[in-house]
């Protein structure tokens, strides 16, 4: 009975897992990022963070008002390097424009959905707001609180999305299905057909991560080349070195190392380098040490994206729209370029810490390179 | 007269009993492991896996002192990545900066040991809640030390200690510094725990702390010891981590449960009075051994972590059912 009922649960979790894997690989979705990645961006030359990819301009005439402006801004949180880095970026955007900006009100919901929601509802009682930016923790429970502020004041959503199209504008990047297209092709260009490449990941069921890998994998069945694992490593260095090490001993030869995160690519190549192997092709992400690794070992490697300069577009779009001025809407796509062989020299600053991406936009914003933790 | 060595008897056979059973664990999943991939009988492979469980070891023989004494640590994980962080941010990539700073880490574990120890000790507050608000507090200093994001660097001569391999060495080919570190630590912590007057007061005191008082025994001093201890192994696994695989803001994340389990898995009795370091490491090695034949089985994550829960109960389950039986 017990032994029944243990594999009962373990057949149950095996095909959830399976069932809620299908979710993340929209075909439709995918063929819509892959041509957004070769649409050319209209906008400023240089300035990526004021560009958008197509789409519509959205009317804002109604939303017009007399500055200076209080800027909220209900943040999801900052709970990786990713969002400490992007924080800085909004930050900086709005240090930039202080002559029209009266106050920059944030307030972290660290993580937790409901945390955001009483923090919407508390910055729409305060009163003093005159727009509103939210970062959402997750989409589905966001989406009431997003759609109550809607009510009183311009709403600006960005990152992850809602599942409402009352926002003034969905400011995001290209998306996950574009980072793993642009990773994936790299890798499949690179390799013969049979080759094999290791995946490596940071979480299970997080949407933008999900999205990624599927994206990636379809690239590869395409291309004939064997995924030879999928692991999760919770970012966790250690964890992927030894995972890494684990494939090796395997005795299979590990072509590639595709990444859907690149805060421990360089923990995967130092198994490696201990191993006395010669380095894999490697996708990685834009963090400053796995750009330092590629350029002083000479990797086949590609830097994709997902641009932490987004979080400056937010403050700019809320001028633009209490001025206003039309912006693009109801979705806003900004490019999402990545790091290759040709770009890689400019993007490399030793004077940033480790993890810092590199593709923040921020080196023109006041306070750089101090503010983000370089020297 | 007949009766002390009778209880010194059995009491010996009891503690290799423990190291059997955790031993026996431990050969069954490295031979799982060695079925599925016969390189791992290498002495290269073997010691590579040992080089990677040395920090889950250490920190199982720190672990251990507290358990012993009737209490938990669960710091341990926090005070590995606050290691972690603060060489790298301290060292900032200076070479020269290297053996000062292990120096100041050993004093930052000196400190958190302290405070859990008469935290538990003088305001009687559970280890279990002691510990788990210093947890929380060093990984919040940890954290807002570090702005969430790691800064600084590794320099080479740090980074050996975890992730050096001496080559040519006689009779094992290969010999990791990682390995030696934990092989000195093994033997301080073992001869510390059974050859001293010192272990024997700290089981007395996990075993039943009044009569330990009652015998002459400064429980106080005896405790908060214990907990100086296990934050210094947990500083010295740090340096490993850190070594092995670089900064990295997860790097202590959940480890101060592995070590809990580990020295369950080696016999040691929760809450105190039975337990052995050769135990806890075996019980270590067991538990790296399963996440290793876990990833080399190559099952979906979600069924991996069930397995993972449904392995750690039955061997702690089992181990705990050995013991109610011989005694």
């Amino acid at each position: 009975m017990q032994v029944r009922s243990i594999l009962a649960v373990t057949l149950a979790v095996a095909f959830s897992t399976a069932a809620y894997a299908q979710e993340f690989n929209d075909p439709a979705e995918f063929k819509k990022q892959r041509e957004l990645l070769s649409t050319k961006a209209e906008g400023p030359e240089g300035k990526p963070w004021e560009q958008h990819l197509g789409g519509a301009m959205v009317d804002t005439a109604k939303f017009k008002k007399d500055g200076p402006h209080t800027i909220c801004f209900s943040n999801a949180g900052v709970f990786n390097p990713w969002r400490v880095v992007g924080l800085n970026n909004l930050k900086g955007e709005a240090a930039l424009q202080k002559d029209r900006i009266k106050e920059l009100v944030v307030l972290d919901a660290e993580g937790k959905d409901d945390k955001q929601i009483s923090d919407i509802q508390s910055l729409l009682d305060g009163g003093k707001c005159d727009v509103l930016i939210v970062s959402p923790t997750t989409t589905a429970a966001l989406t009431p609180a997003v759609e109550a502020a809607c009510e009183k004041l311009p709403v600006i959503v960005f990152d992850r999305g809602v599942n409402t199209k009352c926002p003034v504008t969905y400011i995001h990047p290209v998306g996950g299905y574009g980072f793993g297209i642009t990773s994936a092709e790299f890798i499949a260009s690179k390799l013969p057909k049979g080759a094999n490449v290791l995946a490596i990941r940071i979480v299970p069921g997080v949407d933008v991560l999900e999205t990624r890998y599927s994206a990636a994998k379809s690239i590869f069945d395409e291309a004939g080349i064997n995924v030879i694992g999928s692991e999760f490593t919770s970012s966790d260095r250690a964890k992927t070195k030894s995972v890494v090490e684990d494939y090796i001993n395997r005795g299979v030869k590990i072509d590639a190392v595709w990444m859907d995160a690149g805060d421990t690519a360089t923990a995967a190549l130092e198994a490696f380098e201990d191993a006395g192997l010669p380095y894999p092709v490697i996708s990685g992400e834009d963090q400053q040490d796995f750009l330092r690794k590629w350029q002083k070992e000479n990797l086949v490697a590609i830097a994709p994206s997902y641009p932490t300069y987004q979080w400056r577009t937010p403050i700019i779009a809320a001028l633009d729209i209490l001025d206003g001025k039309p912006v693009p809407g109801p979705e806003w796509n900004l490019p999402q370029p990545a790091i290759t062989q040709e770009t890689l020299a400019s993007y490399i600053d030793e004077r940033m810490p480790a993890l810092h991406y590199s593709l923040c936009g921020c080196q023109d914003l006041p306070g750089y390179p101090e503010q983000w933790g370089g020297k | 007269m007949t009766a002390i060595p009778d209880t010194a008897r059995l009491a010996r056979r009891i503690s290799l009993r423990g190291l059997n059973f955790a031993f026996a664990i431990f050969v069954v999943l490295y031979a799982a492991i060695a079925i599925l991939q016969p390189n791992y009988l290498e002495a290269g492979l073997f010691m590579n896996f040992l080089r990677r469980a040395a920090p889950l070891a250490i920190l199982a023989c720190g672990q251990l002192y507290v358990i012993l004494s009737g209490g938990f640590d669960l710091s341990m994980g926090a005070v590995v990545t606050l290691v972690v962080l603060a060489a790298s941010m301290l060292i900032g990539g200076d070479a020269a900066m290297t053996w000062p700073v292990i120096g100041a880490l050993y004093a930052m574990g000196l400190a958190v040991g302290l405070a859990n120890g008469v935290i538990v000790s003088f305001l009687k507050v559970p280890s279990i809640i002691a510990t788990l608000g210093t947890m929380l507090l060093v990984n919040g200093l940890a954290l807002a030390w570090s702005g969430g994001a790691p800064r600084g660097d590794l320099p080479d001569n740090f980074r050996n200690l975890g992730r050096l391999v001496l080559r040519d060495v006689p009779l094992v080919g290969t010999l990791p510094v990682a390995v030696i570190i934990l092989a000195a630590v093994v033997l301080l912590t073992g001869w510390g725990l059974h050859r001293t007057a010192y272990g024997r007061r700290l089981l007395a005191v996990g075993d039943n702390p009044r009569a330990a008082e009652l015998a002459g025994v400064p429980v106080k001093p005896t405790r908060i010891s214990a907990f100086v201890i296990s934050a210094l192994a947990a500083v010295t696994a740090g340096i490993l981590i850190g070594g092995f695989s670089g900064v990295s803001v997860n790097a202590g994340r959940g480890l101060e449960l592995q070590a809990i389990a580990a020295c369950v898995i080696g016999g040691a009795q929760l809450l105190g009075g039975r337990g052995s370091v050769v135990g806890a490491l075996f019980g270590a090695l067991s538990l790296f051994a399963l996440f290793t034949l876990l990833n080399l089985l190559g099952l979906p994550q979600a069924l991996r972590d069930s397995l993972q829960g449904v392995i750690l109960i039955a061997a702690v389950g089992a181990s705990v059912l050995r013991h109610r039986r011989s005694t």
